[in-house]
């Protein structure tokens, strides 16, 4: 029993060491400082990098986290602190679990009819805004486990000194909860750094630098797709690389993101 | 001789002690949690500037009662309270609630520091209060009427929760005293303590009384007999009786005063 068991666990772990390892030794060449400052080459041509696609999933992320993060923490503080167990928690609990359910590429489809056709363009405001509602689930249960599991006796506390509930929510209960919410927020965003599918028909993709919000934005997932499927030997390096650097990328999140929860620390004694 | 501890055989046998000033006066309070009454009836006053003990055996509804004082029982929900408590002639059930807690503080059975620095603990009730007094003096001040200033004097910006026990709940004492109460209301402070900083928060108590009225609920009966001037008792949710302490000690009017402090039951 104890070597099946053995076994899967180490097949488990194993999975992400090999997904590493091969990115590391297709890719880990065609990394180079090219690959981060320069623009993609015309087609069939060599050399370039996907420097544009690398500032797009930064300007992407950001927007996401603009419009996630708002309604995730908010919608928290209200599961936690002000709605109890009636209906209207259940009913806002189980539509933020069917909401994470939902395959990407439709919420894609959503993002396009609400912010692509109406524009007759595509832009990075709507796919950050697809990235946005994916980050909403994941925050808004995270945060809200994080902010119930403040002790009731320091809401107690707050309020026996004269503090309303919406000061005591911001000033004793949030800031307990604040590295459970940080994380949540990082995780969030680690999970949609790689999403293709909603970008596919919302930010598109762009060969150039994309200037503000209103225009077609690259990004790496969605120039990985674009390259890997490609004919040239170079793109395919470079698909290489982009997957390298963008696992690196939600490693480096999520590895972060723990370090600051157990940092953190337990509340109480 | 075994004691009848039925609630219907309430006797008119309670002394209502009269201290000089009533801080508080409580008249006619029944408690309910849903459909269950735990208060019957309770009324009595709390002497300006004298301790006041509650003690009873555990479920009697002394904690229950202090709840009331302050209204921390409207956090629960299905709580419900009928009668009239009054503080300095107003009755606190038609004041603003957070006006009354800023007058009317609470120290807790368990310390409960908020995760900030031992400054930010004490200085939380005058920033929400938006005093204008030096906050840095207010919080030394506090600090010392809690016999804490000497422990933590230079290290008061660490967190709250590197304190020792006793020292946490002084801190929780200090934290109360900040905003200058009227009325300080302490839950069975010293039940999670060690003996020494129990004698410690005792010794504070008797200082503090000159400062505020004080009202604690203890289940220790030496504590009570130690630290209080006017003591109630009470056993399934009645005030059985309410006299100055050392008469409730030593000459107590009811029998099941009498079977309670002498360890027959509870």
């Amino acid at each position: 029993m104890l070597s099946v068991t053995g076994a899967c666990a180490a097949v488990a772990v194993s999975v992400l060491f090999f997904i590493l390892g091969y990115l590391v030794y297709h890719g880990g060449s065609s990394v180079n400082w090219a690959f981060f400052t320069k623009l993609p080459t015309p087609v069939g041509e060599s050399g370039g990098g996907m420097a544009n696609a690398i500032v797009g999933t930064a300007k992407l992320l950001s927007l996401a986290v603009l419009v996630g993060v708002p309604i995730g923490f908010f919608g928290a503080i209200y599961l936690a602190e002000f709605s109890g167990n009636g209906i209207i928690a259940f009913v806002v609990r189980y539509a933020a679990d069917l909401l994470n359910g939902v395959p990407s590429i439709v919420i894609g489809i959503f993002a396009y009819t609400m912010l692509v056709l109406p524009f007759k363009h595509f832009s990075a405001i709507a796919g950050g805004f697809a990235l946005g509602l994916m980050m909403v689930p994941i925050t808004l249960r995270s945060a809200e486990d994080f902010l119930r599991a403040v002790p009731r006796a320091l809401r107690e506390g707050a309020m026996a000194l004269g503090a309303s509930k919406t000061r005591t929510i911001a000033t004793v209960i949030v800031p307990a909860a604040y590295r459970g919410i940080m994380t949540a927020i990082l995780l969030a965003l680690a999970r949609v750094a790689g999403e293709t599918a909603p970008l596919l028909f919302t930010a598109f993709s762009n060969r150039f630098w994309s200037h503000g919000w209103n225009e077609p934005i690259a990004s790496l997932p969605v120039m990985i797709f674009t390259y890997a499927i490609a004919p040239y030997d170079d793109w395919h390096r470079q698909a290489w690389a982009a997957g390298l650097v963008l696992l690196g990328l939600i490693l480096i999140v999520n590895i972060f993101a723990r370090a600051i929860l157990s940092r953190g620390g337990t509340i109480l004694r | 001789m075994s004691v009848n501890i039925n609630p219907t055989t309430v006797t008119a046998g309670r002394e209502t002690a009269a201290p000089a000033t009533m801080r508080m006066n409580v008249n006619k309070v029944n408690f309910f949690y849903g459909p269950k009454q735990t208060l019957f009836d309770i009324t009595m006053g709390i002497g300006a500037n004298k301790v006041t003990a509650l003690i009873g055996p555990s479920g009697c509804g002394k904690s229950t009662l202090l709840r009331t004082f302050n209204r921390m029982h409207e956090t629960v929900r299905g709580a419900r309270l009928e009668g009239e408590i009054l503080l300095d002639g107003k009755n606190i059930l038609s004041q603003d609630v957070t006006q009354l807690r800023r007058r009317v503080g609470m120290v807790f059975q368990r310390p409960n520091p908020f995760p900030k620095s031992i400054f930010d603990n004490v200085a939380y009730g005058l920033r929400i209060n938006g005093s204008k007094l030096p906050i840095a003096d207010a919080v030394e001040k506090s600090l010392r009427h809690a016999a804490l200033w000497d422990e933590v004097k230079d290290h008061l910006h660490k967190s709250a929760y590197e304190l020792s026990g006793g020292q946490q709940q002084r801190l929780c004492i200090a934290r109360a005293l900040a905003v200058e109460p009227e009325l300080l209301l302490l839950d069975e402070p010293c039940s999670a303590l060690d003996p020494i900083s129990t004698a410690k928060i005792e010794e504070l108590l008797v200082q503090l009384k000159d400062l505020c009225t004080i009202a604690i609920v203890t289940h220790n009966m030496q504590q009570a007999a130690r630290v209080s001037d006017y003591t109630a008792f009470l056993l399934m949710g009645q005030l059985v009786e309410f006299s100055p302490t050392p008469h409730m000690f030593t000459t107590p009017s009811d029998p099941r005063t009498e079977a309670y402090i002498t360890g027959r039951f509870g």
